[in-house]
């Protein structure tokens, strides 16, 4: 058992002394401390033009994949289509494809058109990518609120929107925050597709990386990983806080599907 | 209940802006709702991958024939198939014992386990590919060890293995195994097990007659989705394999960005794209997508 957990722990944790070694290559115990690869990751200028190209994109995609995400779990869950179960599976399907397949895929539509490298070009890869994870967990907190309130609101005298302004999206904004940190770290942590449609004008950090471990291994990239780990880890503890905020509020009422 | 049924218009139109029932939003609406999910979805997701399969047909069925005409690639298919089976074999024995474990521990010792859990699945697969090639390299973290313990004389060759490619994959997805089955033996009502013991079944027998045969479902759905997975898999075959571990997502990836062979790297996706397909459309019941992913979070 302890095997198997640490198995699954230490090849993210060994990044950690990695990044601190003041050998090119890890040796225990350490030879010596040194924020050097630090240092160097944050002045290396095409480390930081990939960070900053991939937090945008992440912040780009966040914000689109939550609002279409969050529209589309509204059709599923209360909406009067039919296909409704064709819907679903299609926003699901990013999940099934093989994220090779979709990177050469849209590196087949986003060539010819230039948009490789590009925000716009990532911003629709990554959106595509970070959609299901906001349907399921927007999808999970409308299953949980009890329709009738909506209904009250309607009784009330309130209309379709003001009944979701002021009553439904109160209720699952937890869950609609969380999605959006989630899409930014599948936006942020993804590599494949980011490998296909990067080019040398506009690389991702997961590009960068990918690189520099293929053809110059320096603890830079320990450094960069590290970085990187925490702040999804801070990110992560920051949405699962959110939805703890959430789950006082479950409504235990029957289920509208 | 029907609200509205008072005030509705008749007519084609009314149909469409009026719902039918007060607690669902009206037809138009709901297509309203998943207009960008539609749009999105058909620029990003749907046309690009039908490109793709119309590419490889390009040359008629010539990358189809070449692909199962030359030895080389039919070996490519079985070793990627091969691998896919090994990994999920080793996630499902790794991950049960895990996700057991998660259901009975309490307090400080499941808080533990379900970080080791979560934190590698929420740090990318590069990171995590990388962290391998520290520990396995000629003057890495193992062989230093295997040295000064008197094991080997010599470093020996770790990487670029297809068994390393087969420790990192099963490394990368046995989260995705752990969690559906935890979330399956969660579900289960600790009376069963009760009963068993109370009807004169020890450990064993209880586990082996009641709860694993009640968990299958979790077992199977993790099973489904570490295959489908390991399919696809490029960035650590990538990184950690060698050309003897040539595999279908990397054999696409040298087709694209070596040889710039496009209808046959084309070909060569189609045909991951519908074994993958095909895997989730007969198991799809079995694997209940949204349940499954769910538990990820």
């Amino acid at each position: 058992m302890t095997l198997i957990l640490l198995f699954l722990i230490l090849p993210t944790l060994i990044i950690i002394p990695m990044s601190l070694s003041t050998t090119s290559h890890l040796q225990f115990p350490p030879q010596g401390l040194t924020w050097m690869w630090y240092a160097a990751y944050f002045s290396d200028p095409d480390w930081m033009a990939a960070t900053w190209f991939s937090l945008r994109i992440a912040i780009a995609t966040s914000l689109t994949a939550t609002t279409v995400g969050t529209l589309a779990a509204l059709a599923i869950v209360r909406g009067d289509v039919p296909f409704k179960g064709m819907l679903h599976a299609l926003s699901m399907g990013p999940l099934v494809v093989p994220h090779i397949v979709l990177g050469v895929a849209l590196y087949l539509v986003l060539s010819p058109l230039q948009l490789t490298g590009t925000l716009a070009g990532f911003l629709i890869g990554h959106t595509v990518l970070a959609v299901p994870f906001v349907v399921i967990t927007v999808m999970a907190a409308l299953q949980r609120l009890d329709p009738a309130l909506d209904l009250a609101a309607l009784n009330c005298g309130a209309n379709r929107a003001q009944a979701f302004i002021h009553v439904t999206l109160p209720n699952i904004a937890p869950s609609l925050a969380s999605g959006a940190v989630f899409s930014f770290l599948a936006s942020f942590d993804e590599a494949t597709v980011a490998f296909f449609i990067s080019d040398v004008g506009g690389k991702s950090i997961g590009r960068k990386m990918f690189e520099d471990i293929d053809f110059n291994l320096t603890p830079v990239i320990a450094a960069a990983s590290t970085v990187v780990v925490f702040a999804s880890l801070f990110l992560i503890g920051f949405a699962q806080l959110l939805l703890k905020a959430e789950s006082p509020q479950i409504q235990t009422g029957e289920h509208d599907q | 209940m029907n609200i509205v049924a008072s005030h509705r218009r008749q007519g084609p139109l009314a149909a469409i802006i009026r719902p039918r029932h007060a607690s669902r939003y009206a037809p138009l609406t709901s297509w309203l709702l998943a207009f960008p999910l539609v749009a999105t979805f058909a620029t990003g997701f749907l046309y690009p991958l039908s490109k793709l399969v119309a590419l490889s047909f390009a040359n008629g069925a010539e990358s189809y024939v070449r692909l199962l005409e030359d030895f080389l690639y039919v070996r490519v298919m079985t070793t990627t198939v091969a691998t896919a089976a090994a990994v999920t074999v080793f996630c499902i024995l790794l991950g049960y014992p895990v996700a057991f474990a998660m259901t009975r521990l309490r307090g400080k010792a499941a808080l533990i386990t379900a970080a080791c859990v979560f934190i590698p699945l929420w740090t990318s697969v590069l990171i995590r590919s990388y962290a391998w090639i520290v520990l396995l390299q000629r003057n890495g973290l193992v062989n230093d060890f295997l040295q000064s313990a008197g094991l080997s004389d010599q470093p020996l060759k770790l990487l670029y293995t297809l068994g390393t490619v087969v420790m990192g994959m099963t490394h990368i997805l046995l989260p995705f195994a752990i969690l559906p089955i935890y979330a399956t033996l969660r579900t289960l009502p600790p009376d069963f097990a009760r009963a068993a013991a109370n009807l004169g079944a020890g450990p064993f027998r209880t586990f082996f007659s009641i709860t694993l045969p009640l968990s299958l479902p979790g077992l199977f759905a993790g099973a489904i989705l570490c295959f489908v997975l390991a399919l696809g898999f490029y960035i650590t075959p990538a990184l950690i394999g060698g050309p003897g571990s040539m595999l279908m997502a990397t054999l696409i990836g040298q087709q694209t960005t070596v040889l710039l062979d496009w209808p046959f790297a084309a070909a060569l996706s189609t045909v991951l794209l519908a074994v993958a397909l095909l895997i989730v459309f007969l198991f799809r019941r079995a694997l209940s997508l949204s349940k499954g992913f769910h538990s990820v979070h």
